[in-house]
Parts: C-alpha cells; sequence; structure tokens
C-alpha cells in the first residue's frame, strides 16, 4: 500500500516541491532540445548534402570553409554563412575535394577568382608587409622615441640657483603659512 | 624655442595624417571588393540562351568587340533600378550588351524583361552559378567591360546610371575600342 501522508501542510509543501521539479525538468528538457535543434540545423545547412569518403577529408572540409570568407555577408565564414552564394561556393569545395586537390590548390582557385578577400587571413607578400609588419615597425619606432625622451630629460642639468635666488626663494617661503602648518 | 615647437608639430602632423587616413577609409564601400581578373582574360563559359532554351553559348561572342556583360537577375531591386539606363546604353551606345542572368528562374527572367524591354544583344543563362563562379561573381548587378580581345578591362560593382555610365564605364570602353 503506497504511504500516503496525512499532515496537509507536508503533503502541500511536497506537492509544491514535485511540481517545481517536474516544471524545471520540462523547462531543461525544452531547452535541452531547442539547443539540440540549434545545432542540428547549423549541421544540417553545411553537411547535410555532404557525405565524405574519410574523417580526414571532413576535417579538411570543415577546416577549409572556416578559413575563407563569405563575400556577401563579409563577417561570415563560408562554413557559417547562410547566404546562397556561400552554399554554392561550399559545393564547389567539396567537389574540389572530391576531386582529390590540394587544400592549396582551392584556396588558390577561389583567391584567383575572387581575390585576396576570400581569406581571413591575408597572404604575406610585398602588397601586404605593411598590414603584416606595420604594427612591430610602429612598435619599435615608438619605443626608440620614448627612450630618447626619457634619456634626454635625465641628462638635463638640474637648473642652476645665485645665492640672490635662493636669498628669495628662502623669504617667500617663509612668508608663505602653509595651510595645514605641517612645516 | 624651435625644439619645442616641432615637439608639438610632429605629433599634431602626425595626428592629423592619421586622422585623415581613417576618415578616407569611412568613405570606402566594404562591399566593393576589388576583382583580381581585371587585367585577365575572360573566363570561357558555355551557357544555355536565356531565350532560347538549348541553344549554347560560349564566350567566343566576346571576341572582336567591345562588350559588357552585366549580370542580373530578376529577383535583385538593384537592376531593376539601372534597367532604364542599360536600355539607353543598348540604344545610344554600339557596345554589345551581353545579359548574365545568374541564380535566376527562367519564367521570371523572361517576365522582367518582357514586362520592361530587353537591352541585351545577347543573353545567358546560369541558375546554377557555374560560369558565375569563375566570372568571380558575388552578387548583381555586376557589369565587366571586355575589350575586343576578350580580355576584362573593368569591373564594375552595384547598378550603373547616367554618371557611372559617363565616368567610369564609358572612358575604359574608348580607351579600348579599336581606333579607326
Amino acid at each position: 500500500m503506497p504511504h500516503t501522508n496525512t499532515d496537509p501542510l507536508f503533503s502541500m509543501s511536497s506537492n509544491h516541491l514535485i511540481g517545481n521539479t517536474l516544471r524545471s525538468a520540462a523547462r531543461t528538457a525544452v531547452l535541452a532540445s531547442a539547443l539540440v535543434c540549434a545545432g542540428a540545423a547549423a549541421a544540417a545547412y553545411t553537411l547535410q548534402e555532404f557525405t565524405f569518403d574519410s574523417p580526414a577529408q571532413e576535417r579538411t572540409f570543415r577546416d577549409l570553409t572556416s578559413k575563407l570568407r563569405c563575400l556577401v555577408c563579409q563577417n561570415e565564414s563560408l562554413a557559417g554563412s547562410q547566404a546562397d552564394l556561400a552554399q554554392d561556393l561550399r559545393k564547389e569545395v567539396y567537389g574540389m575535394l572530391r576531386e582529390g586537390k590540394s587544400q592549396d590548390e582551392i584556396i588558390t582557385f577561389l583567391v584567383d577568382r575572387y581575390g585576396d578577400f576570400v581569406l581571413y587571413q591575408p597572404q604575406v607578400k610585398p602588397s601586404t608587409y605593411l598590414l603584416w609588419f606595420g604594427p612591430f615597425v610602429l612598435i619599435g619606432v615608438g619605443g626608440w622615441l620614448l627612450l630618447r625622451a626619457l634619456k634626454a630629460k635625465k641628462a638635463e642639468p638640474e637648473p642652476e640657483t645665485d645665492a640672490a635666488e635662493r636669498a628669495r626663494l628662502h623669504q617667500l617661503l617663509a612668508a608663505t603659512e602653509p595651510p595645514d602648518q605641517a612645516k | 624655442m624651435a625644439r619645442s615647437t616641432t615637439s608639438y608639430l610632429v605629433p599634431l602632423g602626425l595626428f592629423l595624417a592619421l586622422t585623415a587616413l581613417l576618415f578616407y577609409g569611412l568613405s570606402l564601400d566594404p562591399r566593393k571588393v576589388p576583382s583580381p581578373l581585371v587585367g585577365k582574360p575572360a573566363p570561357p563559359f558555355t551557357l544555355e540562351s536565356l531565350k532560347e532554351p538549348g541553344k549554347q553559348i560560349s564566350s567566343d561572342i566576346l571576341k572582336g568587340r567591345v562588350s559588357l556583360v552585366n549580370v542580373w537577375a530578376s529577383w535583385c531591386p538593384s537592376c531593376r533600378q539601372e534597367h532604364a539606363e542599360l536600355l539607353r546604353i543598348a540604344r545610344d551606345s554600339d557596345v554589345q550588351l551581353i545579359g548574365f542572368n545568374w541564380k535566376d528562374e527562367r519564367p521570371a527572367a523572361l517576365e522582367m524583361l518582357s514586362r520592361f524591354g530587353d537591352p541585351y544583344t545577347l543573353s545567358v543563362f546560369d541558375p546554377d552559378n557555374q560560369a558565375g563562379i569563375d566570372w568571380g561573381v558575388y552578387g548583381a548587378p555586376e557589369t565587366f567591360v571586355i575589350d575586343a580581345e576578350g580580355i576584362i578591362r573593368h569591373k564594375r560593382i552595384g547598378p550603373i546610371d547616367a554618371k557611372v555610365w559617363a565616368q567610369e564605364i564609358l572612358p575604359v570602353i574608348q580607351q579600348f575600342s579599336p581606333k579607326g
């Protein structure tokens, strides 16, 4: 026979507790399924129609598409963009991977057509030297100027005061009562 | 006092130069990505004709005269915006205007041409972005200026209006038109 609690107060709080637990469990379940759906959807629109020969090939695909920029939504990678063009380019990358093209060949293919802008990380070449090394040059120049300024300051001699000036200073100091009386 | 004047003026000058540079940066449009194809031969294609399904048109049509290749689609509002100017160009200029219908549906594209007029000497149909990727197309409208040797000489991203035509496109066409 199941135990029934006769104490109304206890029963009530117990019911209350169970209700709360159920509610929060339900909430957790809804949240969890929402997250799963979101995850599934995110995976689905990129990889749904792509099947890979090997896990390594899939890794290469994910790696490549996250390094390449979508030209329509410029702050999104090819992997993350919902833009129609991004899907076309994912298909193109996928096709080239299946043909056995190397990462470099695929990147060259896209750069030849869309320009360096498709790369999130610009290549190091004469036209990007300023971009890559400019900040270090600036820091170097700034540091050099700072050092020079500090040295110049140290080397500066203390201004000389003659006897008359010193006497006048003493006189001024004596005449001025400091507000906090500290001497 | 000459030294302290320079020590004020040099940082001020640097600051103003940086401000000018950054201010100039604000006026640039990040959507305008320069095409690496300018100065290179137009990528070859073979695409179906928009108007005559089944008929194949190859990029050989670009040889022998200066052409404009205008990438457009019926879903693209800016294409509708430039349409009147394209009709004017087709009427007033002797440049060959090729319509490159991109990622579109044939009935919708034909509907737009019959409703607003057809400025194109020829129209190719690329619903699946086959040739579009080779041409580095990433939006519509885009317009390429191709010289008589089939070299891409200019790429316009965004709609063409009378000002763009006069200042940006026409000078390129004149520069690369065969003399005499």
